[in-house]
């Protein structure tokens, strides 16, 4: 059992949860995920550790309510408890001194951006931050990425927060423009987003990181359910990644595999309404 | 009871058949299908034992359980006394009864099998264990061993690391398994099916250990969570019993088309998560209408049945040989084949063609002939030129096999690994590294429960030695 400590409406559907979880916070780094299970019969889900407080023994996650699993995880109130917390999954981010650079999030990537942006700055990067979503409702963590960005931009597709427009026109102004054109790139978001990311930097070479989050199940490299082409490579997101060179991924395998039960989990959606 | 038949009496009585649920009604549900011998057949099926001096019976299992003894005393009608005996040379007889297969091993060398049927040493293994799992009071309660103040950390809660666990508490070490996944059992709760091994067995057996004092963390990473090094600083030995879980690709076109499992997934997504069982589970499956399995090992079977009681109408096995060389318990492919599984033999897989959306609707294979003998004595399978085999199928399933599994032993720099990246020991189970043990198919790559077994016995001695002296 892994008692939820807080748990936070930050942003329509969007929860921010702190959960005990000592040995995770403990062993945990930027980049890296764990797998819950909010209660008996319930789906394993991969949720990335947003922070950690070793000392407490505490993990923050930050969970869109999407589906049924996602739904019953921001439902546990603080003084409840999930089930099964495993971690921490996955390779940490690449914490290198690149010089600027750009990180990029959309939705609810944007939590799973903000620790890997935050090692980054720490690491000595000069972190120009570029968020967005569809209004203001749902721009998150603005304040907590502002404090060690050197730069935070955001765009929302009806103008109701930052600029009108999308991430990818921020990110292409910085792109353009060579005195501030960033030697490296971190994108987090849907798919698409990813994609448009990957395919903007791709003509100027610079280094391009996305985040990827194909459907999981044990997170440790025995199912094979989380298979990605990287290249001529099928790669484990959960063991190999989750963040992949963004120009060698195969986005439309990601964007059909994640569609895979679609119908089902629109049926679990009618049985439970 | 009296056992003392003679010889020509003995003879006399023919197997057991063990009674099974209905092909068809089964082929569709998930409960046992073996119901199990009743105590009058067991006991008859036990005289049929000729008690052999020579017990080559014996020397045909991996651990060596006292075979005449156990079933001498089933025939004289005393279950406590053969329980005994069965729990003292075997931790989870009720599971080996179930999934060894015998006609390799003990039952290959039994005396009986020479002329005619072999004594059914599988079916008695699981009458007497199943017999003792539902009376512990009849039997004496298992001493609690002294406290040596000794600490031992178990990786992986599969058959090896619980024989460890279960050997050493005995001992009076300080047990704790460390496993990955949220439940206990490794391959026999997330791999076998419940038609071939009820869960409820496992969690007896598990709980069986949690009262003797094995302390069970599931949800620990080893190389994760906490690290091989962390585990040498607080235990004073650790063993290595992992598993082999990592599956082999196909690396034929198509293998990232929705609808094309991995065996694992396919398996743990029903047994472990419970998809396609029952209503509260909410992890998906695909039910296929035509599902192909590719290979022909237990795997394999367990795959292809599963599919059948998740509604397929066509089950098809994909093998590259032919039927006779199947690697997989012959209990499963008849049982397979009762329940209406096809057998797609001599087809080597080439290609699986989706639709617009990326689903998959075909699976090519190549068409192949039985060639010359290997170096292993099988003959080889070498392609018919020119023809090929198309199948439709909306489900395809990659069961080729597993191998180690990285996870762990990419964070232990100095554990020293063969070329497949098994851990590499010496006779006693030990690993390159001081106080560090492993054994079962993290060591073998997938093998058998009662090999697993067996290394987890052998490892269990050589900890107690290790720490005897440390
Ligand atoms: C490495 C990794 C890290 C992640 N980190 C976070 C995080 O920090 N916060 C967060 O809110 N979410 C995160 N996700 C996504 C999260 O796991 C999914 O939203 C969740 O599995 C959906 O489960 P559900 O039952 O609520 O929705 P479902 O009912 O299963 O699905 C709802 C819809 O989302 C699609 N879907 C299913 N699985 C995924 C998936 N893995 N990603 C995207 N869409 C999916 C389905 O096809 C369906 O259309 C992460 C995913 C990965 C792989
Ligand atoms: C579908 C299927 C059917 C089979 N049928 C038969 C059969 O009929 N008869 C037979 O004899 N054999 C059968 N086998 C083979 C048999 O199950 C295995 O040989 C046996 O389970 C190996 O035991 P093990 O303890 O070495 O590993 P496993 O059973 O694989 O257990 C290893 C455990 O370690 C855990 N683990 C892995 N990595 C870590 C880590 N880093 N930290 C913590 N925990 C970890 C895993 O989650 C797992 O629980 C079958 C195998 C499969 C897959
Ligand atoms: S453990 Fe397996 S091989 Fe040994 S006697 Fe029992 S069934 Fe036979
Ligand atoms: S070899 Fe067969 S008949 Fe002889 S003791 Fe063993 S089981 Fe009995
Ligand atoms: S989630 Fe199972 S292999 Fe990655």
């Amino acid at each position: 059992m892994f008692p939820v400590i807080k748990n936070d409406l930050i942003a329509p559907k969007l929860h921010r949860l702190v959960v005990s979880a000592p040995r995770v916070a403990v062993a945990r780094k930027a980049g890296q995920f764990v797998i819950v299970r909010q209660g008996v019969g319930e789906e394993r889900i991969p949720l990335t550790i947003g922070d950690a407080d070793p000392q407490e023994g505490t993990i923050t996650l930050f969970v869109q309510a999407i589906g049924t699993s996602t739904q019953k995880i921001v439902n546990t109130p603080a003084g409840g408890s999930l089930l099964d917390v495993a971690g921490p999954l996955g390779m940490p981010t690449e914490i290198k001194t690149w010089g600027r650079v750009a990180c990029v999030g959309g939705g609810v990537g944007t939590a799973v951006l903000y620790p890997m942006a935050k090692a980054l700055a720490a690491a000595g990067n000069e972190v120009t931050t570029i968020i967005g979503g569809r209004s203001k409702s749902i721009i998150i963590l603005a304040d907590e990425l502002a404090a060690f960005s050197h730069d935070l931009r955001i765009s929302t597709d009806d103008g109701s927060a930052g600029c009108k427009g999308f991430v990818t026109d921020s990110l292409g102004s910085l792109l353009v423009d060579e005195a501030v054109r960033p030697q490296a790139v971190l994108a987090v978001g849907p798919a698409g987003m990813m994609r448009a990311v990957a395919e903007q930097t791709r003509p100027y070479g610079i280094h391009t990181v996305v985040s990827l989050n194909p459907i999981m199940i044990d997170g440790t490299g025995m199912c094979g359910g989380c298979r990605v082409q990287i290249g001529d490579e099928i790669k484990f997101a959960c063991v190999d990644g989750p963040e992949f060179d963004g120009h060698q991924v195969h986005f439309d395998g990601l964007v059909k595999r994640l569609a895979m039960y679609k119908a089902h989990e629109e049926n679990c959606r009618l049985l439970a309404s | 009871m009296t056992n003392n038949l003679s010889p020509k009496e003995r003879l006399a009585i023919s197997r057991a058949l063990m009674p099974a649920q209905d092909p068809v009604a089964r082929s569709r549900n998930f409960k046992e299908v073996n119901l199990g011998l009743d105590e009058e057949s067991a006991i008859k099926e036990a005289q049929r034992c000729l008690l052999c001096k020579s017990r080559n019976c014996v020397s045909g299992c991996p651990v060596g359980v006292s075979i005449p003894e156990f079933v001498g005393a089933l025939a004289e009608g005393d279950l406590a006394k053969a329980a005994t005996i069965l729990q003292r040379d075997n931790a989870l007889p009720a599971v080996c009864g179930r999934v060894c297969p015998q006609e390799a091993q003990c039952e290959a060398e039994c005396l009986r099998g020479k002329k005619g049927e072999s004594v059914a040493i599988g079916n008695l293994e699981r009458f007497v264990a199943d017999w003792a799992l539902h009376h512990p009071q009849q039997l004496a309660p298992v001493e609690t061993a002294k406290s040596r103040g000794k600490k031992v950390a178990v990786v992986g809660c599969g058959p090896a690391g619980l024989t460890v666990a279960g050997e050493l508490i005995g001992k009076g070490h300080d047990i704790t398994i460390f496993e990955a996944l949220h439940d206990t059992g490794g391959v026999l709760r997330y791999g076998i099916p419940e038609f071939r091994l009820p869960k409820e067995i496992i969690d007896i057996e598990i709980d069986r250990l949690v009262a003797r004092g094995v302390k069970i963390e599931c949800n620990v990473i080893i190389g994760k969570t906490l690290t091989l090094d962390d585990l040498q600083k607080e235990f004073d030995a650790v063993f290595l019993g992992n598993g082999a879980g990592l599956p082999v690709l196909l690396g034929i076109p198509g293998e990232n088309l929705n609808g094309v499992y991995a065996a694992n997934e396919y398996l743990t997504r029903v047994n472990l998560m419970g998809a396609g069982q029952s209503e509260e589970c909410t992890t998906p499956i695909v039910r296929g209408k035509r599902v192909a399995v590719i290979g022909a090992g237990n795997t394999a079977m367990d795959c292809v049945r599963t599919a059948r009681r998740l509604g397929a109408e066509a089950a098809m096995i994909v093998y590259r040989r032919e039927e006779a060389q199947m690697p997989a318990r012959l209990e499963e492919v008849h049982h397979a084949k009762e329940e209406g599984v096809q057998f797609v033999m001599l087809a080597s897989p080439l290609e699986i063609g989706g639709d617009t959306d990326d689903w998959v609707r075909w699976l090519r294979c190549q068409k192949m002939m039985l060639g010359e003998a290997d170096a292993s004595g099988r003959r080889r399978p070498v392609p018919v030129e020119g023809e090929t085999i198309l199948l439709d199928a909306d489900v395809v399933i990659n069961a080729l096999g597993t191998s180690a599994n990285p996870l762990l032993t990419a964070t232990a720099p100095d554990l020293v690994l063969n070329r497949w990246g098994n851990i590499t020991v010496d006779a006693n189970a030990a690993t390159s590294l001081p106080g560090v043990f492993a054994g079962g198919d993290i060591v073998r790559g997938g093998a058998t429960v009662i090999l697993a077994m067996g290394d987890g016995k052998r490892a269990a001695q050589s900890i107690d030695n290790y720490l005897k002296s440390s």
